[in-house]
């Protein structure tokens, strides 16, 4: 049985659970090997997201709204989309700047400005004490009910004293001190806590595990899977609603507000940016962010509506409040290992939530707050402090004890007439003030410190009137004709219907005044203003952060200075141990052996003052680093320069990042044409290598027989002539092979010589016909022509006609040496071209050679046992010629059955020859 | 004495040259041809040309040297090409001798003589 000593045994054992796992992530950090330093870690940490709010209000909003619960978790979603550029830009911001915080990253972009960071923090703190009280709620109502199995019953708070008298205090002074330990056990300049991102993920990965452990047994043991709850849900008249996508699921002015909440909310509540950005190891984990992390918000959701309709269906009569139902369902149902494994993961979501906001608050409290003031208060001599680390870590502790407080008192009057989803929308609001400030910070230079102020002091006034003062009121701390009747009895001043608006729910309401004050006041007082010197090198370090390098910040710095003051000073607030292990780190990075043999210059106060930003806030760094170096202020005009040189610069670096582009593509260009030429060279090699074994066949046989005929002289008459024969025929072979040669590479040059003129394609058929009519009669072979009685005239050269008619002709005679070889030759006239075939029934080509004849001292022939005569060098030649009259020559045939030689001559282009382009030179 | 030539010429020229020192000669047109009548007159010596039509001679030279019956059988390469590869080429195929187109008619005869009257490998 679950008795009170077992719950709380078993909540302790829990968080010892978690400070073993931070200790060991503490350790592991120190080792320098990192356990967060996977992305996985990363989106696991992201998730404290979902805070208790998530695991008990998100099925309260669901049987109230159907899925109206769901826009909270589609706004991270899409802003989730949009990191890669947006969340990218704040990280490396952030860590070029060592900001460790919201305020600090506000004030920083501003100038540097002290008073904006303290504005920041009070917004924050005082905006996210309902959130914090929401946790404490959650906690208090979880155990308190699970205290009471195995009945339900809802906690009765009437009673409880204030403070001593009250359960829920002593849960936030719990969580105080968790938070104190977890947080503020040393100071470091980074402000990262990596034992503590271990823990976080870890109890996201508990509450994740509970809720599905809740659904699965709801959708599955109480009920038969998702069809059977929503079919049995849809047969009551009043859960039927919430299935529909109507009224109750929220207007479509709510789903927007709602989404756009929890947009900004995901980058700019103080413990998402802690994660997202301040513990951010790598920035390359924000990728596996980017899908992993919308992925949880589905996993976590995908049973919030089977538990909201059971739990609807099983308690009738709305006994038990619909925020518990993830809790009193297992109670019910007798399950107490389950319902306290949800408690558990109830208090795994708050705690996180609670630890991690309060330690960013704390932070922000201490540095942008707390210590400027003090500072500034002569009367403590803080100045002459040699150690002041003591009393930040004094502060931040206070900070946590007092934002506990705050939230209980929150809690203690406000936190009854709220359901918890409408508690965390209010801090939502509250965080989305800092949108204008942050977003226009980091995309537009022109936006002012006082621009910055006025637009967030009149947000929030707007936030505080609107919205955090009717809560009051309808918990009954303030009179509740505030509401009713408006501040002094002015109905256009009704807080939430604001100068007549209404229509709205409140918390769009309070969205729109809000941000149309904040917007307006934002933009137009930054117009107005021209920015100053310090305002616009920072604008310029953050709008630019992108394309900069991340040293940049030392140039807008001119002074004198001392290394003694400047280690002094980093000691006064870090410890004089790691001040100088930090200089002495530095120097080592100078190749210097001592910190004396540093040099006090720009880059060195810049450093400073960086790593005093991590522990004081950047606001706070540069007024000390102010107070102890002598600096000549910046101008307007020569910070204006400095940009310029460096955009002159960048604009330098860039033309060189383009001039090498554009030698790359030369070098490539080069390598190519390199290629080209290399095949040609081996072209070339193949061609010299084929004419000298064409002009050696012939020259053997004359070489040979001459011997012959020289050595032996007494050979007879018919030997003799016979001999002389083939010596005269193979030097015939020679000549045409060489004149060949010479003409081919005439015409691939471009240097052959063409005579046009206009003539009838008919003559040179029947001229071409005559001048081969003695050879084909000597092979017997047939020879007829056809063509049609008028052509129209072509303009070419004759003779280089004739030369591809008594080429193509003397092929078709060599392939036709059988009996009854016929060859036809006929000229027909196409649409804008002649037409010319020369048709043999000889042997044929078969398809592989027909792609090869037309190459350079390629013979068919050599597949035959007869080889014919020839350089291999004819058909090179025709093609060349009918190329260049704009023609084409193809070759259609089978073996066995003839082939087909056809070219083709266009009728109207005849007198503008183009040069043959199918050669490549 | 097998003469393996594609060019009708040349088979002519050494026909006469090789019957005149009083050899008998065969002819083929072709490498298959060229190995086919390798096979069947068991020739004591081949003057075989690199370019033959279907197989080309390093092929030819390369089957006869696998050739258990063909042991004795000189192989004389004839190349147009006069390339140091071609050369190369031949001797590792296990050619006994090579030479370049056009060639010396005398070389010749001397060359195959000599080849026929040194032992065999």
């Amino acid at each position: 049985m679950l008795t009170g000593a077992t719950i709380v045994l078993v909540s302790f054992a829990y968080v010892g659970l978690l400070f073993a796992i931070a200790y060991y992530g503490d350790k592991r950090a120190d080792a320098g090997r990192s356990i967060i330093a996977n992305p996985y870690i990363y989106v696991l940490s992201l998730a404290v997201y979902c805070t208790s709010w998530t695991f008990y209000g998100s099925v309260g909003r669901a049987a109230t709204s159907g899925i109206g619960f769901l826009p909270i978790y589609l706004g991270p979603t899409l802003m989730a989309a949009l990191w890669w550029y947006v969340m990218l830009k704040i990280i490396r911001i952030s860590k070029a700047n060592r900001i460790t915080s919201i305020a600090d990253f506000i004030a920083s972009r501003y100038g540097k400005s002290q008073m904006l960071g303290g504005l920041v923090t009070i917004i924050l703190v005082i905006g996210i004490v309902p959130y914090i009280s929401l946790q404490l709620k959650a906690i208090s109502t979880s155990f308190s009910i699970i205290l009471k199995y195995p009945e339900v019953v809802m906690p009765d708070k009437a009673g409880a004293a204030l403070f001593l008298g009250d359960n829920t205090f002593y849960i936030a002074m719990l969580l105080a001190a968790f938070t104190i330990l977890f947080g503020t056990r040393h100071l470091d300049a980074t402000e990262r806590h990596e034992g503590l991102v271990a823990a976080i993920a870890f109890e996201s990965v508990v509450k994740l595990l509970a809720f599905i452990a809740v659904g699965l047994f709801v959708t599955f043991g109480m009920y038969n899977g998702f069809g059977d709850i929503f079919t049995r849900a849809a047969e009551v008249p009043q859960l039927y609603a919430l299935l529909m996508l109507g009224d109750a699921s929220g207007s479509y002015t709510t789903w927007a507000s709602f989404t756009f909440l929890s947009m900004m909310a995901i980058m700019f509540l103080p413990r998402q940016f802690q994660v997202t950005v301040v513990e951010n190891v790598n920035e390359r984990h924000l990728n596996k962010a980017i899908w992993l992390f919308p992925l949880y918000l589905f996993a976590i959701n995908i049973f919030v509506l089977p538990i909201a309709l059971g739990g609807l269906m099983h308690f009738q009569g709305g006994s038990v409040d619909a925020d518990t139902f993830v809790l009193t369902l297992p109670i019910a149902q007798q399950q107490p290992i389950l319902a306290l494994f949800v408690f558990i993961g109830g208090l795994s979501a708050a705690t996180g939530m609670v630890i991690v906001e309060t330690i960013a608050l704390s932070t922000m409290v201490c540095n942008d707050l707390i210590m400027p003031v003090l500072l500034r208060l002569k009367a403590l001599r803080l100045n002459e402090k040699i150690d002041l680390s003591g009393l930040f870590l004094a502060i931040r502790r206070g900070a946590i004890v007092f934002i506990l407080v705050l939230g209980y008192l929150y809690f203690y009057f406000a936190g009854e007439a709220y359901a918890l989803v409408s508690i965390g929308l209010i801090s939502f609001s509250a965080v989305a003030q800092f949108a204008p400030a942050i977003i226009g910070g980091i995309f537009w230079k022109s936006g002012t410190r006082t621009g910055a102020i006025c637009g967030l002091s009149a947000g929030f006034l707007v936030w505080l009137y609107t919205l955090l003062l009717p809560s009051f009121a309808k918990s009954g701390w303030l009179p509740i004709t505030f509401l009713s009747e408006g501040i002094f009895g002015l109905d256009l001043l009704r807080p939430q219907q604001l100068f007549g608006l209404s229509g709205l729910d409140d918390i769009s309401h309070c969205l729109f005044w809000s941000m149309l004050a904040n917007i307006g006041c934002y933009v137009g007082i930054s117009l107005l203003q021209k920015p100053s010197a310090a305002e616009h090198s920072q604008a310029n370090l953050f709008v630019d952060a992108l394309k900069q390098s991340s040293t940049s910040g030392s140039r807008f710095w001119r002074g004198i200075a001392s290394v003694d003051d400047l280690v002094a000073l980093l000691g006064r607030f870090l410890g004089p141990k790691r001040a100088r292990e930090a200089f002495t780190l530095y120097a080592r990075s100078r190749g210097e052996k001592t910190i004396k043999a540093l040099v006090a210059d720009a880059d060195l106060v810049h450093y400073t003052e960086s790593l005093l930003a991590g522990a004081i806030g950047s606001a706070s760094a540069r007024a000390m680093v102010a107070s102890v170096v002598d600096e000549e202020p910046l101008g307007i005009d020569e910070v204006m320069t400095i940009i310029d040189e460096a955009s002159q610069v960048l604009a330098y670096s860039r033309q060189l990042e383009q001039k090498s582009h554009e030698l790359e593509a030369a070098t490539n260009e080069l390598r190519d044409a390199n290629h080209r030429l290399q095949e040609l060279d081996r072209l070339k090699d193949d061609f010299i290598s084929t004419v000298t074994h064409e002009l050696r066949t012939p020259l053997t046989s004359i070489r040979a027989f001459s011997e012959i005929l020289s050595d032996n002289p007494q050979l007879d008459t018919g030997q003799r002539e016979k001999f002389l024969g083939i010596i005269i025929k193979e030097s015939e072979r020679l000549t045409r092979l060489i004149n060949q040669v010479l003409d081919l590479s005439k015409i691939e040059s471009g240097n052959a010589e063409w005579h046009s003129s206009e003539i009838d394609m008919r003559e040179v058929l029947d001229d071409s016909v005559t001048a081969v009519s003695q050879l084909f009669s000597e092979q017997n072979i047939a020879l007829e022509t056809s063509a049609p009685s008028v052509v129209p005239p072509i303009v070419a050269d004759r003779d280089r006609l004739m030369q591809v008619m008594l080429n193509l002709l003397s092929n078709a005679a060599k392939f036709c040496e059988r009996q009854d070889g016929r060859v036809i030759v006929r000229l027909t006239q196409e649409q804008d071209a002649l037409r010319i075939d020369v048709i043999d029934n000889g042997i044929g080509i078969s398809p592989g050679d027909q792609e090869v004849i037309f190459d350079k001292f390629r013979q068919v022939g050599d597949t035959l046992t007869q080889k014919p005569m020839g350089s291999g060098l004819g058909l090179a030649i025709t093609r060349e010629i009918i190329s260049h009259f704009g023609g084409k020559l193809w070759v259609t045939s089978s073996p066995g059955a003839g082939s087909t030689f056809s070219f083709t001559l266009p009728l109207r282009s005849g007198s503008k020859f183009q040069v043959p382009s199918s050669r490549s030179k | 004495m097998l003469i393996a030539e594609d060019e009708p010429s040349i088979v002519l020229s050494l026909e006469f040259l090789l019957q005149g020192a009083g050899y008998e000669v065969t002819t083929a047109r072709d490498g298959t041809a060229a190995l086919r009548m390798a096979e069947s007159t068991r020739p004591d010596l081949i003057v075989l040309d690199i370019m033959l039509p279907l197989l080309d001679g390093f092929e030819v030279c390369r089957q006869i040297r696998a050739n258990a019956l063909l042991g004795h059988t000189r192989i004389l390469m004839l190349t147009a090409r006069g390339h140091q590869r071609a050369v190369e080429k031949s001797l590792t195929l296990g050619a006994d001798a090579y030479m370049t187109k056009p060639f010396s008619t005398r070389e010749l005869v001397l060359i195959i003589n000599e080849l026929l009257s040194s032992p065999a490998a």
